[in-house]
């Protein structure tokens, strides 16, 4: 809530001015029933009409100013509610950019996406009624008694026991139903997983011939839906008749304690009018109030949603600035670094653990490995064996839980993202695009790129000749999520754009899987010779991790890790592991003959 | 242009004629509904009337009449007391019957999902057949309440309104009468302004949720490749221009309240005076009561107007809803099983199958399997390989007949399977593919999915068979374990084990099985081979393969490209021909160099 305020705060005037305009309206409206009053009871019985046209005149003269201060309130109101929205909403995706995966991944993304669009939503709709019933229904409500209190004391009182009542019974049935409501709803999306299971699952339903059976099932959930919306809908549908039924014996009260008014002398038939005219007010404003405070409660539910997005802390984070070096010479710092030949060795993991999040099972435990310039680095296992989790360390997409991840000697996590990031060129698993063209995609990976570097980089990756095929170059538009390319030429795609960043170390994560043998085959040669040839031209050599499930695609790597479970299972050449590795082996022997396992074993070093 | 809203009035017309037929089994119900919607409106106009009347026995100091206030409060009670009942009854009413049409409705939609041929279903987005069922189903039934409650009683309100105050003055009634249609229009003004906005509002909006979902899914690379920064200025770009929509969409759509309250307030001020001097003109021409019944005339008059704007925007959502319905329901069916088709036990399938000269494809411009012929004999092991979209898929559509043959015959133990029952036909086969489906229930109620008689020893039995009880064993609530949607929390490995164990169950004489094709972790993987082999014991077997070792235990190999079988025979025949295969074979399972 109290990010909320702060963001209203940016429009504090139109937040503080929409509901007092708001009452002012709300005032003129309560004058109007004594207005007429004055004018049946002067106007008429004096016979004055020039009162009456006068009283008539101001009428009109205070609708038109409510009017006109209406409307100021109503930009006012939305002026802010929508500023807030956008506020809110632009500095979430800023947050949520700041997050990890494995944090977005413990949330879900459906749910942060419904957070970003649907609750931000809710909350301006929400600060919007907010400002301008605020201070409007409360107002009338209670005007109108006191209003009707200067009319007529006595009579007035009846406003004391039905305001009550009323509000009693508009909330009590609004909150009665509103788990109802939830019930209804829960059952509607039984409904409807139950209708998309089966349209998924058509064919293992009509090959276990369970038609017939999931046709009952459907028809009992939607029978039960029906029961829970009838239930409900017994219960709301008592709002009006009972509110209906308090004001009118109000009223009834009102005319018989204004009759004895009259008699006595204390009351006219003007101020009768007037005092059941106030009676009549109070009931809109009353369900207006009920349904303003129901969806402030929601809106208030959205913010607490959002609210715990913001208040999770990014798991990757910069180390601080060191507070001798200023942060551009801080980056000639690790430039310098590249040239400098240590001791250590390039990469190192030392004893690395990871987890994702909160979860128990650690992800990978206990790695340990070096790797050189200038090596290929295979990286083998199944799904869920902890392959992508190892690479993902090298550009800090996470930070190790355990142990450390060194570079040049220098732990990772003392390296500021941007450096550690833009060493790495990364192949994910999922080829990923994004909407623009092939130029912006490309660019991604090194905005200063020349047309040349671009054309080079797509013919390392194999795509240039259907990128030519398509006779757009660079300008080819990209949709969203890439979806304009197969799945094989998104992932050559994202190789070039990789190979663009000519980076230290090239990461491909199981990156070729959508291409067949041959362009597989000859892209791992064209890497090959580019990381051999062209970079060495910038004097560095860069490391290649190769991670598939392929033995063809690792089997000729400097060093194989092989992965099993989160742990490393075997380290070596494909020679070595398969001497002395029982899970490479296995891999092996799924993958090739034995024949040709026994001549890899007899032909030392399989190269 | 004429043409088409000559059409589309033409197709409404006809969807109203539909929906009536829903409503015809309820129209008792409706009639009901309809005289108690009118006694409501009846009672509710003359509450005013009789308070005005009351009002009228209060003259002055001591000129009170007070029996006749009792006599028009006695009335004023009564009144209230029904037209509240009826009112509540008449919802509950038009609930019933809304509630009911959409459960019909939606039971039908669902139910005609079972039998629409699968070349229907294969074509149709997954999420717009969903949301025929449910969301438009929804919405008609939103529509249709609406209708029911408010159209009617609004109309009702208007012409009771107008009748009961040409009664008490037809000269004032004309004020009022000429001056509310411009409130109308004033509504309606805004209205459509504010609807181009709204529609503006949800583009800029489905924009801002893509690029969200793009980023999200990417975040990886777009932290590994430092595009943050880019990502948040095209984010700030579509939310400026969000912002200025929905300024503009809020703002116009607050408008309607203050101008129609303001309206009113016009209004009423004439009446006002209008009815001032008329009592002063004696009142015999309009006495202070019926002045008061006036006034409240003038306040509750316009409401209805609002309401109906709002009701036939709705009704008309909701008659496009229903179109997208019954446009779904209109799809022809599966052709019938013939008349007398044969209806052979599972145990009576003995598993040999025959294609002969088969020929099929999913659009006749792009002929798929072409002359496609295989004799199979019971228990043999048949592997099918090929690059993707050589047709493997397609030869299981044409086995399970999810798809009928375009020309040719299928036969199975000798009977062609087009005069066999779907039924008998499937329970012939088990089936497990790569895509592990599992339904929302429980662990047990999954694996005897195919036979839900089974006991728990025999489902426990099944599950040991499919190497699936140890894990099993380890769920919290071992096989009462709730699986979500989609296998909820189960590896995909474990997913399969549960496919098998469900055809564990059934005993089909044939089967057909796609390996799946990334290895899941090694210790399942060595689980889901044992089981398959231990399945396809004395089973005719259709392997989907990707394993050299299915493949090379095959008693037939199956090569398939672009729809034909273009090899056949055992691994070692098929290496020596020197073919596809062995180039294949090459390729894919040793490094060519």
């Amino acid at each position: 809530m109290k990010r909320l305020l702060s963001y209203m705060n940016q429009k504090r005037k139109e937040a503080i001015l929409a509901p007092l305009l708001k009452m002012l309206e709300a005032s003129f409206e309560l004058i109007i029933p004594l207005i007429v009053a004055d004018m049946i009871d002067q106007g008429i019985s004096s016979g004055n009409g020039h009162r009456i046209l006068l009283y008539g005149g101001l009428m009109i003269l205070l609708g038109l100013i409510g009017f006109s201060v209406s409307l100021i309130a109503q930009y006012f109101a939305a002026k802010c509610a929508v500023n807030t929205g956008t506020a809110i909403r632009s500095d979430l995706f800023h947050h949520i950019n700041s997050l990890s995966y494995a944090d977005l991944d413990a949330l879900g993304t459906s749910t942060l996406i419904t957070r970003m669009t649907s609750d931000i939503n809710q909350v301006q709709n929400g600060v919007n009624m907010f400002l301008r019933l605020l201070l409007r229904s409360p107002f009338v409500v209670v005007g109108a008694m006191v209003m009707a209190f200067t009319v007529d004391v006595k009579t007035a009182c009846i406003f004391l026991v039905v305001i009550p009542v009323l509000l009693l019974i508009i909330f009590g049935i609004l909150l009665g139903t509103r788990p109802l409501y939830k019930k209804v709803q829960t059952q509607l999306d039984a409904v409807t997983l139950k209708t998309r299971e089966n349209l998924q699952g058509i064919r293992v339903v009509r090959a276990f011939n369970r038609q017939k059976r999931e046709k009952e099932e459907f028809s009992d959930a939607s029978a039960s839906l029906y029961n829970k919306q009838i239930f409900v809908g017994k219960i709301s549908a008592l709002l009006n008749p009972v509110t209906y039924v308090i004001i009118n014996l109000g009223i009834i009260f009102i005319l018989f304690q204004g009759g004895l008014g009259a008699d006595a002398g204390r009351l006219s038939q003007g101020q009768i009018i007037a005092l059941v005219n106030y009676m009549s007010q109070i009931l809109v404003e009353l369900v207006k109030l009920a349904n303003l405070i129901i969806l402030l409660s929601k809106a208030a539910a959205c913010m607490n949603r959002i609210d715990s997005v913001f208040n999770m802390e990014p798991s990757v984070e910069d180390p601080l600035p060191p507070k001798d070096l200023k942060s551009d010479f801080f980056s000639f710092a690790t430039e310098v670094s590249d040239i400098i030949e240590t001791d250590s060795p390039y990469i190192e993991f030392r004893d690395v653990s990871f987890n994702y999040g909160s979860s128990q099972e650690p992800a990978i435990s206990h790695i340990s490995f070096t790797a050189e310039q200038g090596e290929t680095i295979g990286v083998i296992g199944g799904t869920g064996s902890g392959k992508s989790s190892l690479i993902n360390l090298l550009p800090r997409l996470y930070d190790c839980s355990q142990g450390s991840v060194l570079i040049r000697g220098e732990d990772l996590r003392a390296v500021p993202l941007e450096a550690a990031r833009t060493r790495v060129g990364l192949v994910p698993q999922r080829a990923q695009l994004f909407k623009g063209t092939l130029r912006s995609n490309l660019k991604m990976g090194n905005p200063h790129a020349t047309e040349r570097e671009m054309n080079r980089a797509l013919e390392i990756a194999q795509a240039k000749e259907f990128v030519d095929a398509k006779g757009m170059g660079l300008e080819l538009p990209v949709e969203q999520e890439g979806r304009n390319f197969s799945g094989g030429q998104k992932q050559r795609l994202t190789i070039a754009r990789a190979i663009l960043r000519q980076p230290e170390i090239l990461i491909l994560d199981d990156s070729a899987s959508a291409l067949d043998f041959a362009t597989d085959a000859r892209l791992r040669s064209a890497i090959r010779e580019y990381t051999a040839t062209e970079n060495g031209a910038l004097r560095r050599k860069t490391t290649v991790f190769l991670v598939s499930q392929r033995v063809s695609t690792v089997r000729d790597a400097d060093k194989i890790l092989v992965m099993d479970d989160g742990t490393l299972a075997g380290i070596g050449t494909h020679y070595e592991l398969l001497k002395d590795c029982a899970v490479y082996r296995e891999i092996c022997e799924s993958q090739m003959t034995a024949k040709e396992i026994q001549k890899d074993l007899q032909q030392k070093g399989g190269m | 242009m004429s043409n088409t809203t000559k059409n589309n009035k033409k197709e409404s017309s006809d969807t109203l004629k539909r929906i009536f037929q829903y409503i015809r089994p309820y129209r008792f119900s409706v009639l009901l509904s309809l005289l108690l919607a009118a006694l409501t409106v009846v009672f509710s106009l003359m509450i005013p009337i009789l308070i005005g009347k009351g009002i009228d026995c209060i003259l002055g100091p001591g000129q009170v009449d007070f029996s006749g206030l009792k006599r028009n409060a006695l009335l004023i009670l009564i009144l209230v007391a029904i037209g509240a009942c009826a009112q509540w009854l008449m919802n509950h009413i038009n609930n019933t019957i809304t509630y009911h049409i959409v459960k019909d409705m939606r039971v039908k939609a669902f139910s005609h999902l079972q039998r629409l041929p699968l070349s229907y279903i294969d074509r149709q987005q997954s999420g717009d057949l969903l949301s025929r069922v449910v969301t438009d189903v929804e919405q008609f039934s939103d529509g249709l309440l609406m209708g029911f409650t408010q159209l009617f009683t609004g109309v009702l309100t208007i012409i009771g309104t107008i009748l009961f105050m040409l009664t008490i003055s037809p000269w004032i009634t004309l004020v009022v009468v000429v001056l509310t249609p411009f409130s109308f229009s004033i509504a309606k003004f805004i209205s459509g302004k504010s609807y181009h906005m709204f529609q503006m509002q949800s583009a800029a909006r489905g924009e801002l949720t893509g690029l969200t979902n793009e980023m999200m899914t990417g975040i990886r690379v777009v932290h590994a490749f430092g595009y943050g920064d880019t990502a948040q200025e095209q984010f700030d770009d579509i939310n400026l221009r969000l912002s200025a929509y929905s300024l503009q969409a809020t703002f116009l759509s607050s408008l309607t309240n203050p101008s129609t309250r303001f309206y009113n307030s016009l209004i009423y001020a004439g009446v006002t005076i209008a009815g001032c001097f008329a009592a002063l003109a004696g009142p015999g021409v309009l006495s202070i009561g019926q002045l008061s019944s006036f006034l409240s005339y003038t306040n509750q008059y316009a409401k209805p107007f609002n309401e109906i704007t709002g009701v036939i925007t709705e009704f008309q959502n909701s008659l496009a809803s229903a179109a997208r319905v019954f446009e779904l329901l209109d799809q022809l069916e599966e052709t019938p099983d013939p008349d007398q088709a044969l209806t052979p036990s599972a145990d009576e399938i003995k598993g040999s199958v025959s294609l002969s000269h088969v020929e099929f494809s999913y659009h006749p411009e792009n002929p798929l399997i072409q002359d496609l012929n295989l004799a199979v004999q019971p228990g043999q092991r048949i592997a099918i390989v090929g690059p993707t979209g050589c047709g493997k898929t397609t030869l299981i559509n044409l086995l399970m007949r999810f798809y009928d043959v375009n020309s040719g015959s299928i036969q199975v133990d000798d009977m062609e399977i087009r005069s066999m029952t779907r039924e008998s036909l499937r329970a012939g086969y088990g089936m497990v593919l790569q895509d592990t489906w599992l339904k929302s229930g429980t662990i047990r109620e999954n694996i005897a999915y195919g036979n839900p008689e089974a006991s728990m020893d025999e489902i426990i039995e099944a599950a040991k068979k499919a190497h699936a009880h140890s894990f099993i064993k380890r769920l919290p609530k071992g096989y009462d374990t709730v699986l979500g949607e989609d296998g909820g929390s189960l590896s995909q490995g474990q997913k399969q084990l549960l496919c098998i164990a469900r055809i564990m169950l059934t005993h089909p004489p044939m089967l057909i099985l796609d390996e799946a094709t990334s290895s899941i972790d090694t210790m399942t993987e060595i689980r889901i081979q044992k089981a398959f082999s231990e399945m396809m014991q004395g089973r005719t077997s259709f392997i989907v393969a990707h394993r050299l070792s299915t493949i090379k235990e095959a008693d037939l190999i199956l090569v398939m490209k672009d729809g034909n079988i273009i090899e056949q025979g055992t691994h070692e025949e098929l290496l020596t021909q020197q073919g596809f295969y062995s180039q294949l074979y090459k390729s894919q399972f040793s490094e060519a160099s």
